[in-house]
């Protein structure tokens, strides 16, 4: 018995900000719960599954999160797994409705790291009391750094030229273009983006995400209860989790957790790659998205630079991906799953307007949480319309 | 040259003391499961690939070569921010773990994907009573 397409999603709200200090995170949550049920016609009284994480909930997180929105869920899930940790819901979600343990699933994220001016990239590498940190720590490792580690070696076994990581950043940016809410949308070239000081070698400033504040909501019920609801259903067609992490020592940097999570999700939506019509992946540097299409399987491990050139991920490319402007140019909050799974949602709902996808019948969401040259999460979602 | 890159005190516990003991002995110390013969690293109580308890200790080598690294032009937070640029690597050591270090002792310029180095302690910034330090990697 598949789970494959028993669920739903049924109700997406991206928060407009980019930016505010006036607001709390649990506030940013709330306002996107009350607009994702808008957008299904479901309220507040039909939730009874609660899925929430950010950068600052601790060990009640979730709790207190059905505390400020004066909810009582018989089904609870914080799990928080990084920046994939709202795409891991969505399945997590499924499975719950599936199994009759909820039957209407609301996930959450807030958050302002902007406004906190939290050093997300470039700020993490310093001293810690948690000796499980000591074998980081006193050798000034960064967020940038360790996917510039996947990097540097990529380009060493395979070629990979910091000029094809570009194209990533500029085909991110021209979609950003066509998106009123993103932070950045004057168009770049590859030249800007080699120009743009190093970071992490090889990495530049515009290899790497934005940050910004924000939030997102996500509801999901049963395919059946989903036809009599507000908006077109995005079926859950394929999910699947995976970890990569150092093991004993001997940490194979470009096996990434895609593979895994990748596989498990394509092979339970019964999907080849060619009838994927877009996909949205997490860009927390460009170097990700490359190596999460290899992963995938979109293009052989290598093959990744030539994949992405000549505008092959942007739109009107034969792939695209991240039409909304991603977490390189529109919106990084510090955990950006969740803007992944409510993009797919709307591109397959076909209300996307100028960046609309042609035709999108079937996506691919892939979120990566921690740090490929470290220890990182993977989950994939196949996504398709009802 | 980033030969004063300045380490913050490393957290020890009963698990890893022995490693960072070691460091401030000279000596790179790793650990090999007595029952499957896995050598591991990060040093931790168990074995990480057969759960057994029979953890023994040995000094590895310090030798090693550049599995991969790069150099880091940005750290917002000290002693690292006035550092940069210097070189963070992952070096596999001759006797198999990977070691997550930086490359100290040669201009960043030079460091190269396998470049063969050896392991260069360096006292530790900060309070603590034991006598430890912190193994970098230099060219060999
Ligand atoms: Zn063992």
């Amino acid at each position: 018995m598949s789970l494959s397409g028993k669920v739903a999603i049924v109700g997406v709200h991206e928060h407009e900000t980019r930016r505010a200090p006036d607001k709390g995170e649990k506030q940013i949550m709330a306002e996107c719960a009350r607009a994702a049920l808008a957008d299904c016609g479901l309220s507040k009284s039909d939730v009874d599954g609660l899925f929430a994480a950010s950068m600052s909930l601790g060990i009640m997180g979730v709790v207190e999160v059905a505390e400020y929105l004066d909810l009582e869920p018989r089904y609870l899930d914080g799990t928080n797994i990084g920046g994939s940790s709202f795409v891991a819901h969505v399945s997590h979600a499924a499975a719950a409705i599936e199994a009759g343990l909820c039957e209407v699933a609301l996930i959450l994220y807030g958050s302002t790291a902007a406004s906190k001016a939290m050093a997300i990239g470039t700020g993490m590498g310093g001293g810690s009391r948690d000796p499980g940190r000591a074998f980081v720590a006193p050798f000034g490792l960064t967020t940038v750094g360790s996917y510039a580690l996947v990097a540097k070696l990529h380009m060493e076994r395979y070629g990979t030229r910091p000029e094809e990581l570009a194209e990533i950043a500029v085909a991110t940016r021209s979609h950003a273009a066509l998106n009123p809410h993103a932070l950045l949308r004057d168009p770049i070239t590859v030249e800007d983006v080699l120009a743009s000081r190093i970071i992490s070698d090889p990495l530049h400033l515009l290899d790497c995400c934005i940050i910004t504040d924000g939030g997102g909501a996500v509801v999901l019920t049963s395919t059946e209860r989903a036809r009599d609801l507000a908006r077109p259903p995005v079926r859950v067609l394929g999910c699947g989790e995976a970890v990569r992490h150092q093991g004993s020592g001997r940490p194979d940097l470009l096996d990434i957790a895609a593979r895994q999570s990748g596989e498990q999700a394509l092979g339970m939506a019964g999907v080849s790659h060619r009838e994927i019509d877009f996909c949205t992946i997490y860009d927390s540097f460009t170097i990700t998205v490359l190596l999460t299409l290899e992963a995938l399987g979109f293009c052989k491990p290598g093959e990744g630079g030539a994949f992405v050139s000549g505008g092959r991920i942007a739109l009107g490319g034969e792939l695209p991906v991240n039409p909304d402007g991603g977490g390189l140019s529109s919106n990084h909050p510090g955990m950006r799953g969740i803007f992944l799974v409510i993009e797919a949602v709307r591109q397959l709902r076909g209300e996307c307007g100028p960046r609309q996808v042609e035709g999108a019948e079937v996506g691919l969401v892939h979120g990566t949480g921690g740090s490929l040259g470290l220890l990182h999460s993977g989950a994939t979602l196949v996504l398709g319309r009802d | 040259m980033p030969g004063d890159l300045r380490h913050p005190w490393p957290a020890a516990s009963w698990e890893t003391l022995g490693f960072w003991e070691g460091c401030g002995r000279g000596e790179l110390v790793l650990q090999r499961c007595r029952d499957c013969g896995a050598v591991q690293h990060p040093p931790r109580g168990v074995c990480g690939q057969c759960l057994g308890a029979g953890i023994s200790h040995f000094v590895a080598s310090g030798r090693g070569r550049v599995h991969t690294f790069t150099v880091t032009w940005q750290n917002q937070i000290e002693p690292f921010r006035s550092a940069c640029p210097y070189v963070l690597a992952w070096v596999e050591i001759d006797e198999g773990p990977r070691i997550l270090t930086n490359i100290v002792g040669c201009d960043p310029g030079r460091v190269r994907i396998g470049m063969p180095v050896e392991v260069d302690f360096a006292r530790p910034e900060g309070q603590g009573e034991e006598d430890l330090a912190v193994p970098r990697f230099r060219p060999r």
